[in-house]
């Protein structure tokens, strides 16, 4: 995959860029649905979990992973869900 | 080419979506979309690491999403709109604590093998460990004190910021250990118990209203944890996403700073309010004895007003009184007053929290002012209703250059002809710092539960 470090680390950095940009549109009136909608797409660590414990070889590794599926898909389901409850709320006057 | 090629594209994909999804968040009308756009892009990535080549045993993962799912769904129907901040804190701790068992999974299972090739994957393990561990402790602590099951005061101790630092080096020293010899399970449990300690150090001594900052910064932790683990599996989908969210939290976490007029490591390392707490109460100038209004009396002089300013504060929260104080709105709105709300940024225990509280009331959200939008309007306005709300309100932080909240932008409810101020007594907010404001000749303290107030109000408003 990202063999190159260095590749990565342009990844990043521009990454962030992107991050500041897109977020500094957001107004205050939408700052707690971006917390938790952004807290959610954190849960992208799910990947990480999925190939820790996907690999089949059992042990302490395995059971690591299948713990970090439990805890990022909490973040992930319930991040979503929670935001979507949340922006539901917020309409214009009829 | 081949399927390595296609789950790539498939990250990118997911990526895109979640800056789409970021961007359409930025208007109420469109939010809706962009957080499910962003939830698409969630699954994308998830279906394609299943299709992974690499994954080859399923039962662990559907248990794991299975039970993940169930847990999350209950979290998010059940939450109450007023305990939001506990619930992004307890998430972010989550989020913290699934990168941290990933990076220590690929530890474990690369064993020797991680060091090989280049340093970049068991520096990022040290990282995904050492920032999962401080987000899910250091969460775990902002969700006891919003749950309040410990203190929200500061807590301080001498050479507090010593111990930190040297747990910090304990951590560092251990890292460098796991980067030279990744098969020290010595260095790694360290590792693992200076970070855990390091996150519930460094909450403990920042107080309930500097909560907005520490739950954005850790919102920032989590995606940086995130970040971590895609450097260790040499993953760019995640090296993307942890970035964005990093990104997120760090801008949030200096608007915060910024509209309370301190720098981030004031908050962090400040301790703030614990001084003024300690110290004996007064000092300041001499003050007569406050007269309590009751609704009635409220309710008469809202009789003659035209316009009137809404100012909600965490006393709003911690009454569930939105609903009430909606009400109050309706009536004032029929009477002939035009009614708005004036929402400082860090009221409440989150950014935006007063935003959510009222629009989970129904208010319209045209109807919510930013502070910098609305306080030249308080000059024109005839009442100004404080609701829960008192540092952010506080003409010391203008006037009084020996007020610990002095050069803080606050609301300038006391330009109004009358305030009103619902609180439960006159004991100063948070920090125990004096409110000249209620102090004024046209300020009426109406001492009650806000959420009890406003309904009475409502009441005596509508038999008038």
């Amino acid at each position: 995959m990202l063999a190159d470090p260095a590749a990565a680390l342009t990844i990043f950095v521009l990454s962030m860029f992107v991050g500041f940009f897109v977020i500094a549109k957001v107004p205050p009136l939408l700052h707690t649905p971006l917390m938790s909608g952004s807290n959610a797409i954190s849960g992208i660590t799910i990947v990480g979990a999925l190939l820790a414990a996907g690999h089949a070889e059992g042990g302490t590794a395995t059971w690591l992973g299948f713990a970090a599926i439990v805890f990022a898909t909490i973040n992930c389901v319930g991040g979503f869900l929670v935001t979507n409850r949340m922006l539901g709320m917020f309409r214009k006057k009829d | 080419m081949g399927s390595v090629f296609f789950v790539q594209l498939a990250y990118l994909i997911s990526a895109v979506l979640f800056i789409f999804g970021i961007l359409r968040m930025s208007a109420a009308r469109t939010a809706v979309s962009g957080n499910a756009m962003a939830a698409v892009g969630m699954l994308v990535a998830v279906v394609a690491t299943l299709l992974n080549r690499g994954v080859v045993s399923y039962t662990v993962i559907v248990a794991g999403i299975v039970v993940g799912s169930a847990i999350g769904l209950l979290l998010a129907m059940r939450i109450q709109m007023t305990a939001m901040p506990q619930m992004v804190a307890l998430l972010n701790g989550f989020g913290g604590i699934a990168s941290l068992l990933v990076a220590s999974a690929e530890l474990l299972r690369g064993g020797a093998a991680v060091g090989e090739g280049s340093m970049i994957v068991p520096v990022a393990i040290f990282l995904g460990i050492l920032i999962g561990g401080v987000t899910f402790t250091g969460s775990v602590v902002a969700f006891a004190k919003l749950q309040e099951l410990m203190r929200g005061a500061p807590i301080t101790y001498p050479f507090q910021q010593v111990l930190n630092g040297v747990i910090l080096i304990a951590a560092i020293a251990s890292g460098v250990t796991i980067v030279l010899d990744p098969t020290n399970m010595e260095a790694f449990a360290l590792l693992l118990a200076a970070s855990a300690v390091l996150g519930v150090l460094s909450v403990i001594p920042i107080g309930g209203a500097d909560m907005p900052v520490v739950i954005s910064l850790l919102n920032s932790y989590s995606g940086l944890a995130a970040c971590a683990t895609g450097f260790v599996l040499g993953n760019a989908g995640l090296v993307i996403s942890g970035s964005l969210v990093g990104a997120a939290g760090l801008i949030l976490s200096k608007i915060m700073c910024d509209a309370m007029n301190r720098s981030l490591s004031n908050v962090l390392f400040g301790a703030f309010g614990a001084a003024a707490a300690a110290g004996p109460a007064g000092g300041g100038p001499e003050r007569g004895p406050v007269k309590g209004y009751t609704p009635e009396d409220a309710a008469i002089v809202f009789g003659s007003a035209r316009s009137a300013i809404i100012v909600p504060g965490y006393g709003m929260a911690v009454a569930q009184a939105q609903h009430a104080v909606r009400e109050l709105m309706d009536v004032l709105e029929s009477h002939g007053v035009r009614v708005r709300f004036a929402i400082h940024p860090v009221a409440g225990r989150m950014p935006g929290h007063m935003n959510v509280l009222l629009a989970e009331a129904n208010v319209p959200y045209e109807k919510l002012v930013e502070m910098d939008h609305i306080n030249s309007d308080f000059a024109e306005t005839d009442v100004a209703l404080v609701i829960g709300a008192n540092d952010v309100v506080n003409p010391a932080a203008r006037e009084d250059e020996s007020s610990p909240i002095y050069g803080m932008p606050v609301l300038n409810v006391d330009h109004a002809a009358h305030v009103m101020v619902i609180k439960r007594s006159l004991n100063p907010g948070f920090a125990g710092i004096d409110n000249p404001l209620f102090y004024n000749d046209n300020t009426m303290m109406i001492f009650g539960d806000a959420k009890g107030t406003a309904t009475a109000m409502a009441e005596a408003l509508q038999q008038s």
